[in-house]
């Protein structure tokens, strides 16, 4: 089975926790004799290929012959995210003012023809054209090679996703790690939506992270439980080794350790600190990140009182992370929303008890983790306390949570996303036989 | 010689928790959840305890001493049936007053005491045994320990404190080939009988009765009675013990439970060779077949059939070592409140909660569980002990 999968990152060159997805599916993939041809907008040339092809999108030539262009443009004319939909036009109008709106379309696609586009790869400021400009060399691409099954990750993949369908009638299956509402609570924008949404209606099948990534499909965007399918991310933690690390304070640390912004809870993370510290002040609080709402959480606890014992380290990266974890006795995740989350598996493979909030996807896979609501202030603060103060809840979340975690292979969800393969495969094949 | 059956059932409700935070420690010291006690305690009386005592009531009235039935009600069950369902209360009386029916003794708290000392543990007895003489009228000469939790020793405890008879599980792996369906003796005190669980007839009822999935559903009494008397074709006795809140609780009231009991005497006195006797006429009718050899202890819970349900993780042992420090030192308190809320803590249940087994094995944990995770459970059940703590005079 040969897979054309579409993303917008791999290590290791990543900013987000996407590319290490990725790269954990693919080397799963791998294991269960699945090839994938990984297309991304813009290699290095040091990504670890030993479990995938990389494509460099900004390596393809578009099209080679106006004819070529021609036959994609009629297929991919989609991609422009204008609306076409003008109120109070007449049927002549209407066909009127397309013809002069394709017209300029083709306009601008001509501008690639015969050429390669330089992608940023990036999340810049022109990052609705890279990924219009994405979607076009993923036609070509689709052209160019043969697969069984699309794969496309996240909204900034998706038109590149549905144009390799439009172009090779290959099945799609599209794998959402986050949708709008959870980048951005319930002030979604609206470009953002309708691109997702798009994707969505045109793919055979979506993965989503968790049940709780699931529900957000279902009811925000519309889309048919049926063609939703929760298959858990799992975490590669083969390469990972053991930290020791010379404490500078005798008190316990308790730790936040994401960006502050409105999606990760940190304000409840100061709110029960500031509980904890009142019967206790043999504990410090470190929120490690940066982000919006940093300069108001520095306010608030100042306005608590509480400075003495609670710090910030800024933005962190790399070692530090890793240095962080091995410094903290407790770690929270308080996200008021959270498709999956990984930093927990993180903490807990450092040995570190974790305190996530119900509201997260990691919350469906983890039993030795302590769950709160993340507004649950009272209980988040309880949790804090219970973990520095009773020695048999330490270890015993310690000693199972290493255990659980070492337990979630990408094995595993490979096997599941392959179901899913076999699934669209048979589909597509009832289809075109009937 | 009739072949005999015996029905017991243990009538128990713990005193919940309410959610108690760490900053409550030293400044709050009401620790349980009064509503859902009052409502849980006032929907069990009226789903269970009244309506079934009416009817085994009936059915005593109906066959005169061919029925009897054996209860065992906790301390914690008497008191806040005291408190909030007094007629249920009231109809068990009803029931001692027939004649037929016999009270067990247990441990007042419904505790694990057994597992800590021989004298914590017979504190625990003798106070069960006055409540049960003061509220039944009656003096128990049959011991039950909190979830049938059963050893030698826990036995040679019994048989010192004068009891002739106990009930115990019949654990596979104890028994290997052998029967549960026979009077056996403790290996340490021979004085002692032994009347064991025969759990596949107990748990047809208990948890199968409604399963549609179960290959026998519908159970009718018919079919139940003839699954009796076949296993007495060869053996002696068949003990079925379950808890009382099987009936219109665990299995309501439309699963047909309620017909099923009403119809069951009639059915297994339909076999002429059976007759049905409470456990202290049972073992003293038969011979005991042989000493049981139990060296660690048994109990009624999960496949296993051990004790790992309470005292399997650290927490519960952490937990439990740390409430029974303060045991001492609460006594010589003299102080009421102190001891009344310590026996509450006692209860088993606290520690089942903890339970870590529910994330492998436990639909039946989950069941009974009022917390959503055994680490919620230990942090709550610990900020309460702290507070204990601080109470308790040094």
């Amino acid at each position: 089975m040969k897979i054309l999968m579409f993303g917008w990152e791999f290590p290791p060159h990543i900013s987000g926790g996407l590319g290490t997805a990725c790269d954990g599916l693919t080397k799963g993939l791998a294991k269960h004799q699945v090839e994938v041809l990984f297309v991304m907008p813009s290699a290095s040339g040091d990504e670890d290929q030993s479990a995938v092809q990389i494509i460099n999108a900004s390596d393809v030539v578009a099209f080679q012959t106006k004819e070529e262009a021609h036959t994609l443009f009629e297929k991919v004319q989609f991609l422009q995210v204008t609306s076409n939909l003008i109120p109070y036009l007449g049927p002549d109008e209407y066909t009127e003012q397309m013809d002069l709106h394709r017209q300029e379309e083709w306009n601008t696609f001509k501008i690639s023809f015969g050429n390669k586009y330089k992608f940023s790869g990036k999340y810049g400021t022109n990052l609705m054209e890279e990924v219009m400009r994405y979607a076009l060399v993923a036609s070509a691409i689709a052209r160019q090679h043969t697969f069984d099954v699309i794969h496309a990750h996240d909204w900034l993949t998706n038109m590149a996703g549905i144009a390799a369908k439009r172009v090779s009638g290959k099945p799609l299956v599209i794998h959402v790690h986050a949708t709008e509402y959870d980048r951005t609570g319930e002030d979604v924008n609206q470009q953002v939506y309708d691109l997702e949404r798009r994707g969505m209606e045109a793919a055979d099948r979506i993965i989503a992270v968790s049940d709780l990534t699931r529900n957000t499909i279902i009811n925000k965007y519309h889309i048919h439980p049926d063609k939703v399918v929760t298959v858990h991310n799992a975490v590669d933690f083969s390469t990972v080794e053991d930290r020791h690390v010379v404490r500078g304070v005798p008190e316990k640390i308790v730790t936040f350790l994401g960006r502050i912004t409105y999606q990760k809870g940190p304000e409840y993370f100061i709110e029960a600190a500031y509980k904890v510290l009142q019967k206790t002040k043999d504990v410090r609080f470190v929120m490690a990140g940066s982000g919006d709402m940093f300069h108001r959480s520095i306010r608030r606890v100042a306005k608590l009182g509480i400075s003495s014992h609670f710090h910030f380290t800024g933005f962190l990266r790399g070692e530090d992370v890793k240095n962080m974890f091995a410094h903290s006795d407790v770690y929270v995740m308080p996200s008021v929303s959270e498709p999956f989350g990984i930093s927990p598996l993180e903490a807990m493979r450092a040995g570190v008890p974790a305190i996530i909030s119900k509201q997260s996807g990691v919350a469906e896979v983890l039993n030795h983790a302590i769950k709160v609501d993340f507004w649950d202030v009272n209980a988040l603060a309880d949790a804090m306390y219970g973990l520095l103060t009773y020695n048999a809840l330490r270890s015993m979340t310690v000693k199972h949570g290493l255990e659980e975690v070492n337990a979630l292979k990408w094995d595993h969800a490979a096997a599941k996303v392959k179901d899913i393969y076999r699934a669209v495969l048979e589909e597509s094949l009832k289809n075109t036989n009937v | 010689m009739k072949k005999t059956i015996c029905l017991y059932f243990q009538v128990h409700q713990p005193y919940r928790l309410r959610q108690y935070r760490f900053f409550d420690i030293g400044k709050n010291h009401s620790y349980f959840d009064d509503f859902a006690n009052k409502t849980i305690m006032s929907k069990v009386a009226s789903r269970c305890y009244i309506p079934t005592n009416r009817l085994i009531l009936d059915l005593i009235r109906e066959y005169g001493g061919a029925f009897q039935v054996a209860f065992s009600v906790s301390g914690m069950a008497i008191e806040q049936m005291e408190q909030y369902a007094p007629q249920a209360l009231d109809s068990f009386k009803e029931l001692a007053a027939t004649g037929h029916v016999e009270f067990l003794a247990e441990t007042y708290s419904h505790s694990l005491s057994s597992l800590i000392s021989p004298k914590k543990f017979k504190n625990q007895v003798l106070m069960h045994k006055k409540a049960v003489e003061e509220h039944f009228g009656q003096k128990p000469k049959t011991f039950r320990n909190t979830e049938l939790i059963y050893s030698d020793t826990i036995g040679a405890l019994a048989a010192e404190m004068g009891f002739a008879t106990m009930l115990a599980e019949g654990a596979r792996h104890i028994l290997g080939w052998k029967s549960p369906n026979y009077l056996y003796v403790n290996a340490l005190s021979p004085k002692l009988q032994l009347l064991l669980r025969n759990f596949r007839l107990s748990d047809d009822i208990a948890f199968r009765f409604s399963d549609r999935e179960w290959g026998d559903w519908p159970l009718t009494a018919e079919k139940y009675a003839g699954w009796i008397a076949g296993a007495l074709e060869k053996d002696e006795m068949v003990n079925i013990f379950m808890d009382y809140e099987s009936f219109g609780e665990h299995q309501p009231a439309e699963t047909g439970i309620f017909d099923f009991l009403k119809a069951l005497p009639g059915m297994i006195l339909n076999h002429t060779n059976l007759e049905i006797l409470t456990p202290a006429q049972a073992a003293a009718k038969h011979q005991p077949i042989a000493p049981l050899h139990v060296p660690y202890a048994i109990s009624w819970a999960d496949e296993e059939r051990d004790i790992s349900a309470w005292q399997g993780n650290e927490m519960q042992q952490e937990a439990f070592n740390n409430l029974y420090a303060l045991e001492d030192r609460i006594k010589k308190s003299g102080d009421m409140d102190l001891q009344r809320d310590f026996r509450r803590l006692q209860t088993s249940d606290h520690f089942y909660y903890m339970c870590t087994k529910l994330f492998s094995d436990g639909d039946v944990h989950k069941y009974f569980n009022p917390y959503s995770s055994p680490y919620d459970a230990f942090i709550n059940y610990m900020n309460v002990l702290s507070d204990l703590t601080l109470r308790t005079p040094k």
